[in-house]
């Protein structure tokens, strides 16, 4: 029994969870903060998105929370909770075997992440062989066995051959069977169909959404393309200028957006709008990390901004599911 | 063939573009059963288009990548001249033409390209990128009253005239490609190659993008050849709308034909593979599989399937989509398809 509460408490537990994670860029103007007060959790096997515009902050989150940012930049602030650790604190060496083992990553481009001179055989037993202690022969089988996972046909042949042999959507399975190598807890998704044509995405999201069922694995999805997101994940946090400025689940968040920003860019989708009519458009365009404005920082943009708005910053409540920084947040929960 | 509407004004017919990938002479030669042979590979980017525009539409060209779509667009800009097949700009053969004879024609037909900070001179101020079409297509015109022109323009797409001193970098990416745009309308063209223009935006800026060159089109009465593989974007922007598939048009039509009733298999799968913000949700399982699923990709433009380019993905194919070549033909609602089932009724 008592057993039975600890086990329930342990899985009701979040997975993951980041806490008010700051990161700087120091410039030759001045220190930037990339991101601020970013607080999010993820519970097993939970399906989380990020969506926000290029420059909100989506994939510098991302890096964070393997402590991957690259230099200048520097986490200022925060934790990441996983597993017992503290990711923001943890050293190097610590951090190498969580990075890729526990918590794997999965990048836009994957011309860019498989190495170009070595076979997929190769770099798939490179990266098993460098958490685990195993032989050619069986990182071989885990490799073929992980292909076959990611529906890739006639896997035993691709193993001999090179990222430039294959096509686009073929190497994407292939950094996503990567990423499954050593049964990841969660993997976060940075961008991982942009690259790639509609019917080729739409298979990869649906590879993906099974991966997540089937394993339990945690998935955080960064996207520009709220499409993307209604299609996979269950919660969103939408990014701006470096806040999170609302959370709360999928549908929830795309029948009725709570922040301006996100009715915003839902309002300027063009399957919104009636084929012919003008779109709707948000004036202007996101600040820059140097500029962004006192306050809220959507404020110059925002229809119903008030004088308050260019005052105070709005504060996203830590509390509950459904939240948005706004002072006048729009279809008030009832 | 001339085109039978007589107000037509660009016509495209039987276009054929081939490259030539098969390297130097050297690596074209190969040797087997005591003989010398030399190999040459072309890459078929496109595999006869026909196409009609008429005055102040916005056709739309999309497909996946690869398919020939922005081949199209260069060729007809006289980028790349055709392999075979011509291009008519009001009934007037232009693919051929030299240099100098082409002048005119450019001053009639503009292109916009994808990403506008590979398309703008880092090194020229926005007033001075602005000024040069003015200055090479209009030289009778004083300068005071080019840059009266340049000014103007800038208003029209919503950059501040004043601005003209700072350079591409100062601008953010929207900003740049209204920029481009305004470049384009510098020399009052009258027909846009439009290639990817709101690809490289977020969806806010997007939006400000395809309103801007919508309004151009309002006030000036412009053509459009807009290509892109964003058929959300398509729907929202054509009037009709060309789907292509490894060089080839498979369904031609207005967009609400087409986007309400798509006829060829592998518009209905393009179709059905957008995520569309709603339509799925968390609710989506698993074995929720998006209605029409093809199997394997797209084959290679250098051997190109026999037949139909499509039926090796196609789940409709028979032995005649392999053997013959559908052509286009008009079906009841007056779309074009490419399709030996749909000639048959069978789908």
């Amino acid at each position: 029994m008592i057993v039975e509460r600890a086990n329930k408490l342990r899985d009701m537990a979040p997975l993951l969870s980041v806490n008010n994670l700051e990161v700087v860029f120091p410039l030759r103007s001045g220190a930037v903060s990339a991101i601020r007060d970013v607080s999010f959790e993820l519970a097993k096997g939970e399906r989380l998105g990020i969506v926000g515009e290029s420059g909100a902050g989506k994939s510098v989150t991302a890096f964070a929370i393997l402590n991957l940012l690259s230099k200048p930049g520097y986490l200022a602030g925060g934790s990441v909770r996983f597993a017992g650790n503290n990711l923001a604190t943890l050293n190097e060496e610590s951090l190498r075997r969580i990075r890729g083992n526990q918590i794997s990553m999965i990048f836009q481009d994957p011309m860019m992440t498989l190495n170009p001179v070595l076979t997929i055989g190769a770099q798939m037993s490179e990266s098993l062989r460098a958490h685990r202690a195993i032989s050619r022969r069986q990182a071989r089988r885990i490799a073929l066995e992980k292909l076959q996972a990611v529906q890739i046909p006639s896997a035993e042949t691709r193993l001999a051959q090179y990222p430039h042999e294959l096509s686009g959507g073929m190497r994407q399975r292939v950094v996503i069977a990567i990423a499954l190598l050593s049964d990841p807890q969660i993997i976060i998704a940075d961008e991982p169909t942009t690259a790639l044509d509609v019917t080729i995405q739409a298979e990869i999201l649906q590879l993906l959404l099974r991966l997540c069922n089937d394993f339990a694995v945690g998935l955080i999805l960064i996207t520009h393309d709220l499409g993307v997101v209604s299609a996979v994940t269950q919660r969103i946090l939408v990014m701006y200028a470096g806040r999170i400025v609302e959370r709360g689940r999928t549908e929830e968040v795309i029948r009725r957006p709570l922040h301006p920003y996100t009715q915003g860019l839902l309002a300027a989708l063009p399957e919104q709008t009636l084929p012919g009519q003008r779109l709707q458009q948000i004036p202007g365009s996101m600040p820059s990390l140097q500029e962004i404005p006192a306050g809220c920082s959507f404020h110059p943009r925002c229809q119903y901004a008030q004088a308050i708005c260019s005052q105070a910053s709005p504060e996203l409540s830590a509390k509950g599911a459904r939240a948005a920084a706004c002072h006048f947040p729009l279809n008030p929960a009832r | 063939m001339q085109p039978t509407d007589p107000r037509t004004l660009l016509t495209l017919r039987d276009l054929h573009k081939e490259f030539d990938i098969s390297g130097g002479l050297l690596n074209q030669l190969s040797f087997a059963r005591g003989k010398l042979r030399r190999n040459r590979a072309t890459v078929k980017a496109i595999n006869g288009v026909s196409l009609d525009i008429v005055p102040g539409e916005a056709l739309c060209l999309v497909g996946e990548s690869g398919c020939g779509k922005t081949t199209v667009g260069r060729t007809i800009m006289g980028l790349l001249s055709p392999t075979r097949g011509t291009v008519h700009y009001q009934h007037r053969r232009i693919d051929h033409l030299r240099r100098a004879a082409r002048l005119p024609y450019r001053k009639k037909m503009q292109m916009i390209f994808q990403n506008p900070y590979a398309s703008l001179n880092p090194r020229k101020s926005v007033a001075k990128t602005l000024l040069e079409p003015a200055e090479f297509h209009f030289p009778e015109i004083s300068a005071a009253a080019r840059r009266q022109k340049v000014a103007e323009v800038m208003q029209a797409v919503g950059v501040e005239a004043a601005w003209g001193t700072r350079f591409p970098h100062e601008f953010s990416g929207g900003q740049r490609q209204r920029i481009s745009i305004a470049r384009a309308l510098m020399v009052d063209p009258e027909f846009i190659v439009a290639d990817e223009p709101v690809s490289a935006l977020d969806v806010s800026i997007q939006a400000q993008v395809l309103n801007l060159l919508k309004q151009a089109a309002e006030e000036r009465g412009l053509t459009y050849l807009f290509i892109t593989h964003d058929l959300s974007v398509v729907e929202h922007f054509g009037t009709r709308v060309a789907v292509m598939y490894l060089g080839r048009i498979c369904e031609l039509g207005t967009c609400r034909e087409v986007f309400s009733s798509p006829r060829h298999p592998y518009t209905r799968a393009l179709l059905s593979a957008i995520p569309k913000v709603g339509r799925g949700s968390s609710r989506h399982s698993v074995h929720h599989k998006p209605n029409l699923k093809l199997k394997g990709e797209v084959p290679t433009p250098i051997h190109l399937p026999s037949g139909c380019v499509f039926h090796a993905r196609c789940a409709h194919a028979t032995d005649i989509c392999t053997a013959r070549i559908p052509p286009l033909q008009t079906t009841a609602s007056g779309v074009q398809v490419a399709c030996h089932a749909v000639a048959q009724q069978r789908i």
